[in-house]
């Protein structure tokens, strides 16, 4: 012993040491604290449980005893419905042996392709509000994030202005998320030809988190991957978890250049190993047997969005009709409130739970994210405290 | 729009027409006219409930019942049909495939409800040749409700 107290906190690497904390995490533990009256709108993640012929795959892989590791890159027989999926609704043909890579979660796949291909001060772009992950992932792997605001007068999609003036020699990587999180933000097809065109002039990788893709509630777009010039230069992350309401499977895939998922196989096979097998049988079954009853929320989902806009609207609180997610994004600007009092307040004293906006980002300011992924009975009680909140505010 | 409100009438009849209107976007007038013309088009016959018998103890007997018959040189089976479904026992009554030709359902009081039923009424009717009376023991699912549902799971309330 040196006499010196040893301080557990010190020996945290100083890059993991200036992450912050999720806001989510935190106001998880506000919510937490709250008795079981709370109506929540702060879930991200379907209100439905997976689908019975899903589950029951899952439970026919653990009865025939099937309970060992696959291949890392996932079973081929997924890979081979992933890609013939992948192929048929977003209009890009991959290999199933060489260009498609089964993880634990899009979140694992997002982090593969950052630590593949980021070197150390390589600049990413994304947009704000965004995801919780995508600032702290860059940062990770030692990358410096580079932020696009996204606002309300393009409806949270990107600027094109603003992006061309975020590129620099160091830009390496355009993170895309449409539909977005928390905002329910798409693309409309000739934005995506922009965005296209200029990270092919800039010579830039593109990352797709297209995990909110099949709830889309306009005329879905093929993925930018499929454009001009961009197959080589796209990594292309899908998952299960949402549309198939399958979450707690951990199921997700990236799909892209052969050199690319190569490198991200050689991470993944050392540290992952491979995802769950019983959790990958579910998923082939999803694609095989699972998608009416994707289409069957899809609607269901659709029918509550427009509810959940008319009612904020109706309060006054102002609020875009998002085209996909299942999420809203309502500007509480007019309270004269921060997202985060908004949020506190509204929970303390309607037992109202939402999650403040900043917690997607500081452009988030002023707005708050409801999931509408819950019963409408929920949804009608929410909307029904959040304008009595909002009276009494007045008052 | 009409198979959407029947759609949402076929999860829960109760379901109000405000809410439906809020679900499927239009005036809350449009769907009352609208649900008006399914039930003046034959379409919706009725609106029922669910009722989990065991729970409320009235020991009520159920029985599926197979009825072979001879059919009628006009007519086939339906007058024989109608007929048995005239019989408040009857519940339910199908013509099917196979071994036999009509399935009832009956309800009584007791068992020898039911059994007097199948003895003083059904079998005595012309062109009944014979029948084989099953008696329910449990029912687990019906018209699409799975009757002693599971405890509900929580989900965490916030995630990310």
């Amino acid at each position: 012993m040196n006499g010196l107290k040893f301080h557990p906190s010190d020996r945290i690497a100083e890059h993991v040491k200036k992450i912050p904390r999720s806001g989510i995490r935190e106001f998880f533990e506000l919510v937490v604290d709250c008795d079981d009256d709370v109506i929540s709108l702060g879930v991200g993640e379907p209100d439905f449980v997976t689908p019975w012929v899903i589950r029951e795959s899952a439970i026919y892989s653990l009865d025939r005893g099937h309970t060992s590791y696959t291949s890392n890159q996932g079973l081929l027989s997924l890979r081979k419905e992933i890609c013939n999926y992948v192929n048929c609704n977003f209009g890009v043909n991959y290999i199933p042996e060489t260009e498609c890579l089964v993880t634990v979660g899009v979140s694992e796949a997002l982090d593969l392709a950052m630590r593949a291909l980021v070197n150390p001060g390589d600049e990413v772009l994304y947009s704000e509000p965004c995801y919780v992950s995508y600032g702290a992932e860059i940062r990770l792997v030692h990358g410096v994030p580079v932020v696009i605001e996204n606002t309300a007068d393009t409806e949270f999609s990107p600027d094109i202005g603003q992006l061309k003036a975020a590129i620099t020699p160091k830009t390496k990587i355009l993170m895309l998320n449409f539909p977005c999180n928390p905002t329910g933000a798409t693309l409309r097809l000739e934005q995506m030809e922009e965005i296209a065109a200029i990270a092919v002039k800039n010579d830039l990788i593109v990352f797709t988190d297209e995990i909110y893709s099949e709830l889309s509630y306009v005329k879905r777009l093929p993925t930018i991957a499929s454009l001009p010039g961009m197959r080589e230069r796209t990594v292309f992350l899908h998952g299960f978890s949402k549309a198939f309401a399958m979450t707690g499977f951990r199921i997700g895939y990236a799909c892209g250049p052969a050199e690319i998922i190569a490198a991200m196989n050689k991470i993944h096979q050392y540290t992952i190993l491979c995802a769950p097998i019983m959790a990958q049988e579910a998923a082939e079954e999803a694609l095989k047997n699972g998608l009416e009853s994707m289409e069957k929320m899809r609607r269901e989902y659709q029918q509550r969005r427009d509810f959940v806009v008319n009612g904020f609207n109706e309060i006054g609180l102002k609020c875009l009709k998002p085209k996909g997610a299942f999420y809203v994004f309502p500007s509480i600007k007019s309270t004269g409130l921060s997202s985060r009092e908004f949020a506190t307040r509204l929970l303390q004293e309607q037992k109202v739970a939402v999650v403040p906006g900043t917690a997607f980002g500081a452009c988030g300011e002023g707005y708050i994210r409801c999931c509408y992924a819950a019963s409408y009975e929920e949804l009608a009680e929410a909307l029904k405290r959040i304008k009595i909140f909002i009276e009494d505010l007045k008052r | 729009m009409k198979q959407n409100i029947l759609e949402l009438l076929s999860k829960n009849a109760r379901i109000s027409a405000a809410e439906i209107a809020a679900r499927v976007g239009v005036e809350e007038a449009k769907v009352n006219e609208l649900i008006r013309e399914l039930e003046a088009d034959n379409i919706i016959k009725g609106y029922k409930v669910i009722l989990n018998e065991e729970a409320l103890n009235k020991n009520i007997v159920r029985a599926l019942i197979e009825v072979k018959v001879t059919p009628e040189r006009e007519g086939g089976f339906d007058r024989i049909a109608k007929r048995l479904c005239r019989f408040p026992e009857v519940t339910d009554c199908y013509l099917i495939s196979g071994d036999y030709d009509l399935r009832l359902e009956v309800k009584g009081n007791s068992l020898q409800d039911v059994a007097a039923f199948v003895a003083e009424k059904l079998s005595t009717i012309d062109g009944v040749i014979s029948t084989a009376t099953l008696f329910l023991l449990k029912k687990y699912k019906e018209s699409g409700k799975i009757l002693e549902e599971e405890e509900e799971y929580e989900r965490l309330k916030v995630s990310p």
